[in-house]
């Protein structure tokens, strides 16, 4: 520990009442009770598909397509979990076989 | 007694039928989480001190973030400013949220506080089974999901190091995780404009801001492109509800 503990536990607190209020903030705008405006339900409604989309993005955004291996363990395994979540529909099927495929092309294959 | 009785019962089923949607969060929690606990116990913090801090921050790439912090010199102001900027994209979580949440009496702060990325995404593919109450499934989710993340904190600051076997890329289970979800709500045409949305969004503003800024831009988009098009989405939506309740009927009758 390079600081005393009072100011470790000052940035545990501060940097975790700083992630609570991202999360916060939409429940401080239309508190309990209150009408939630039909602009803000149109985009309760719509904004999670967009969102899941997004997340996808971000957990790729390491990937280098440019520079060996060119990104194919992720899309091999994306491809992968797609396909087999089309044809079985079993979460944890899907899951599981794309988690164990990505760990077996990163440490066996490449 | 006896209701408190029957409310523990009714909390039993809750977790028990919560708990099979959670086990790709328990995999990629576990690991991500000993991940943290390796990281923060080598600038000096034990298992307890992991443990705590996963209990009071709860996130992965806040906390991942957080262990630069524990050096002499950084200003808090910093602090605060940069774990807001990594975790903005979490302001738009709620809005989908605010009336299941407003159902959820003194749960509500505990539901807003545990919202993660993969909690939140859950929520959309799981399906409260009849016989339990919707406000103590999802509660079951959050707290098991929260119970992995401190877990795998203390795992990875007790024995990080050695792990018999090599868990170089099990990691992966959260794109497979939100991959899947996305495939289903891809499922519903209604959703379809919207995953694309999201999908090329992102990818762009990836492109244009690189790795380490593109959330932010891509959440703006996003929340334009929406309210801009917001006869184009919703109609999309609508045309899709009213088929379904006319479906809905012809099967009535």
């Amino acid at each position: 520990m390079a600081i005393s503990v009072g100011r470790s536990l000052v940035i545990v607190f501060t940097v975790g009442a700083t992630i609570f209020l991202t999360r916060l903030i939409p429940f401080l705008f239309f508190p309990k009770g209150r009408e939630i405006p039909q602009v803000i339900q149109y985009l309760g409604r719509v904004l999670p598909p967009a969102v899941i989309g997004m997340l996808v993005i971000y957990c790729l955004k390491g990937v280098s397509v440019t520079t060996y291996p060119f990104g194919l363990p992720e899309f091999i395994a994306v491809g992968a979990v797609i396909l087999l979540h089309v044809w079985k529909r079993n979460n944890l099927l899907s899951i599981g076989v794309g988690t164990v495929l990505y760990m077996f092309l990163i440490q066996v294959v490449i | 007694m006896r209701s408190d009785e029957t409310r523990l019962k009714s909390y039993g089923k809750a977790f028990r039928a919560a708990f099979p949607y959670t086990i790709p969060v328990m995999t990629g929690y576990l690991f991500i989480g000993m991940a943290f606990g390796v990281m923060i116990q080598e600038k000096g913090y034990n298992f307890l001190w992991a443990m705590f801090m996963s209990l009071v921050c709860y996130a992965g790439s806040g906390q991942y973030l957080a262990v630069t912090f524990f050096v002499p010199g950084i200003r808090l102001t910093h602090m605060i400013f940069m774990e807001f900027m990594l975790n903005i994209r979490h302001i738009f979580y709620g809005l989908s949220l605010l009336e299941r949440f407003g159902r959820m009496g003194k749960k509500r702060l505990y539901m807003i506080f545990s919202l993660t990325d993969e909690t939140y995404s859950l929520f959309f593919i799981t399906k409260v089974p009849p016989d339990v109450r919707e406000d103590q499934f999802l509660f079951a989710i959050a707290v098991l999901d929260h119970a992995y993340w401190i877990l795998g904190s203390g795992i990875g600051a007790v024995a990080g190091t050695l792990i018999p076997f090599d868990a170089a890329g099990i990691d992966f289970a959260m794109t497979a995780l939100f991959t899947v979800i996305m495939v289903e709500q891809w499922t519903e045409k209604k959703n379809r404009p919207c995953v694309i949305l999201g999908l090329s969004c992102g990818l762009v503003c990836l492109l244009v801001f690189g790795p380490d800024g593109f959330i932010l831009p891509t959440m703006c988009c996003i929340m334009a492109a929406l309210l801009l098009g917001r006869g184009q989405f919703d109609s999309v939506a609508a045309k899709q509800e009213e088929v379904r309740m006319r479906e809905a009927e012809q099967h009535g009758n």
